[in-house]
């Protein structure tokens, strides 16, 4: 189901992502996404990062040309808005490590409020290149989660990466599951040192997409469309592909190293 | 319960659903989970010369699940780099046939021969595509390119070769009698019928290329009617696509003359699991219509005042 929305309201998260609020009233769940249409200019598939009431929000991070325009778009520019499409986070776990790289917040922030909003327990090991990078760092203190922060710099918290963190954590306290969303090479470390302690991992992964109907094949990973089958995964279903942590495929379908 | 193994184009098939070219087609695993959920067979993404990123986005329109808009493009990775997802479908034990697309009939014969290579049992002709400039419709849209893109390829290979022709022509079994000439062992009808959707508050085309293909159940009744034209002109077997979603869909193409057919939307909507089930329905549906074999059902309906099939009907080709 495709709408056409007028912004209404641009955050500047950090230096190198952007919130794009909307009004869009469908029932969402946090870890689905919609693709976000730029009239004229293309269309990207965007996890939501606000599922919650009438208004939704996309967090875009600055990849290339195409991301740069969609964070330069304005209040009250209109966009398009399909879906929302995929399977979301289980947000019923009672103790829930995120570990989180870059903006793989985007899709972790609003899993966390739900499992906050029910009662859970929330620790989010938060990863970027520096301080200022740092995404929803306050966002996920202010609904109660406990934040442990790594960043490439050491400008804030442990210097090096968040996966460091993740692991101090996993061998010290005992969690229900792990959320992740970041680069593969991190989620699949979190998944080795979060098996070693027999805790379940759910992945939010990032592909290619155009069609996002599990019809293009973009998005293919393994036997799987992260379109229709993701983009969050039990670590079972991806940790032995070969794609995993390794390529992706462009637009038109060759293999890319990651 | 009716066999539904059928051989059509010199090719044999376990059952006569086959993945259409375009839908899950560009990684070999996924060909190959066509192949696992019960497809008689696969066909690739079309393939061309180089590499070729497709349109940008907006490529797709969604409706209800009467349709599917899209305007893809024709992305792929190019013959040097595909042969390797072949290679993982025909592992996984699969029936695969190649579909290419190229500009002028001199670059089909120099990519058939590159796609034959790769061990596929069958090329499919892309002549049809309805939104790509230079290929598709562009070099398939007149009978005389049609047989003249047929005979160079047919002249170069050995496997069986399927033209994919367009219905957004006013006479479609006239390129099916031209890709007989050619040399063609079957004709696939339909590809996508010439479409567009416009977003009334942006007043602007939805897709990035404004014209694109419609497919899907809307399309079925077109589909049907050019099987139909084609099957009383032509000598060659012919392959029904176009909006199957059920076992009554396929033996409805069957009926009109197809031998073979291609799903695509369906398992856009259904998933691949979608071949399990036409294949188990179908294979009832002839059961209970009193058909022992779906190659005695192909083309009945055209047999004027013949009888209700009494178990024993006699194949009319």
């Amino acid at each position: 189901m495709r709408s056409v929305v007028a912004v209404t309201e641009r955050v500047v998260e950090t230096p190198s992502t952007v919130t794009l609020r909307f009004p869009y009233p469908a029932a969402v769940d946090p870890g689905q996404f919609v693709m976000l249409w730029l009239p004229g200019d293309d269309e990207l598939p965007m996890s939501l990062s606000y599922t919650d009431g009438p208004s939704k929000g996309v967090t875009i991070k600055a990849m290339g040309e195409t991301t740069l325009r969609a964070q330069s778009i304005r209040t009250g520019d209109r966009v398009g808005v399909r879906g929302p499409y995929g399977n979301h986070f289980d947000t019923s776990p009672k103790r829930v490590l995120i570990v989180s790289g870059g903006s793989g917040a985007a899709a972790l922030a609003p899993a966390a409020g739900r499992a906050r909003a029910a009662g859970s327990s929330v620790t989010v090991a938060l990863g970027a290149t520096r301080a200022a990078e740092l995404l929803f760092r306050e966002r996920f203190r202010a609904m109660g989660a406990r934040v442990e922060v790594a960043t490439d710099d050491g400008s804030e918290g442990t210097k090096g990466f968040v996966t460091a963190v993740a692991e101090r954590l996993l061998s010290s306290e005992p969690f229900d599951a792990v959320w992740t969303c970041g680069p593969e090479v991190m989620m699949k470390k979190v998944i080795v040192a979060a098996k070693a302690r027999s805790v379940p991992v759910f992945c939010s992964m990032e592909r290619h997409m155009k069609c996002a109907l599990g019809m293009c094949d973009a998005c293919a990973i393994g036997p799987y469309h992260v379109c229709v089958d993701g983009p969050v995964f039990p670590a079972p279903r991806i940790e032995n592909l070969s794609d995993f942590a390794a390529f992706h495929r462009d637009s038109s379908g060759r293999r890319v190293p990651l | 319960m009716a066999e539904l193994a059928v051989r059509c184009a010199g090719v044999s098939l376990r059952n006569p659903f086959l993945l259409a070219s375009g839908v899950w087609g560009e990684s070999g695993e996924s060909l190959a989970g066509a192949w696992n959920a019960g497809a008689g067979g696969v066909i690739t993404k079309s393939i061309g010369s180089a590499v070729r990123p497709g349109y940008p986005n907006p490529t797709i329109e969604t409706y209800e699940h009467w349709g599917l808009l899209n305007a893809m493009g024709l992305p792929n990775p190019g013959i040097d780099e595909y042969p390797r997802e072949i290679e993982i479908a025909r592992k996984a034990g699969a029936t695969v046939i190649g579909s290419i697309f190229a500009g002028d009939a001199e670059e089909f014969a120099r990519l058939a021969v590159r796609m034959a290579a790769t061990g596929v049992v069958a090329l499919e002709l892309n002549l049809s595509c309805p939104h790509a400039e230079g290929f598709g419709t562009e070099v398939g849209g007149t009978p005389g390119d049609v047989e003249k893109v047929v005979r160079a390829v047919t002249k170069v290979v050995t496997i069986p070769v399927i033209a994919k022709i367009t219905p957004n022509t006013g006479d479609p079994a006239g390129l099916a009698l031209a890709a007989e000439r050619g040399g063609a062992a079957a004709v696939s009808a339909i590809n996508t019928l010439r479409a567009i959707a416009i977003d009334v508050h942006l007043r602007r085309p939805v897709l990035s290329h404004g014209l694109g293909g419609l497919s899907g159940r809307a399309v079925k009744p077109v589909g049907l009617a050019c099987v139909w034209q084609i099957f009383e002109k032509v000598k060659i077997p012919v392959i029904g696509v176009g909006g199957i979603a059920s076992a009554q869909d396929a033996l409805e193409y069957v009926m009109a003359g197809a031998c073979a057919l291609e799903v695509g939307t369906q398992v856009t909507f259904d998933g691949v699991q979608v071949f399990g089930t036409l294949a188990r329905d179908l294979s009832r549906l002839l059961d209970e219509l009193g058909f022992s074999r779906v190659e005695d059902a192909v083309g009945v309906a055209h047999r004027t005042g013949s009888a209700p099939p009494d178990g024993s009907p006699r194949p009319l080709r």
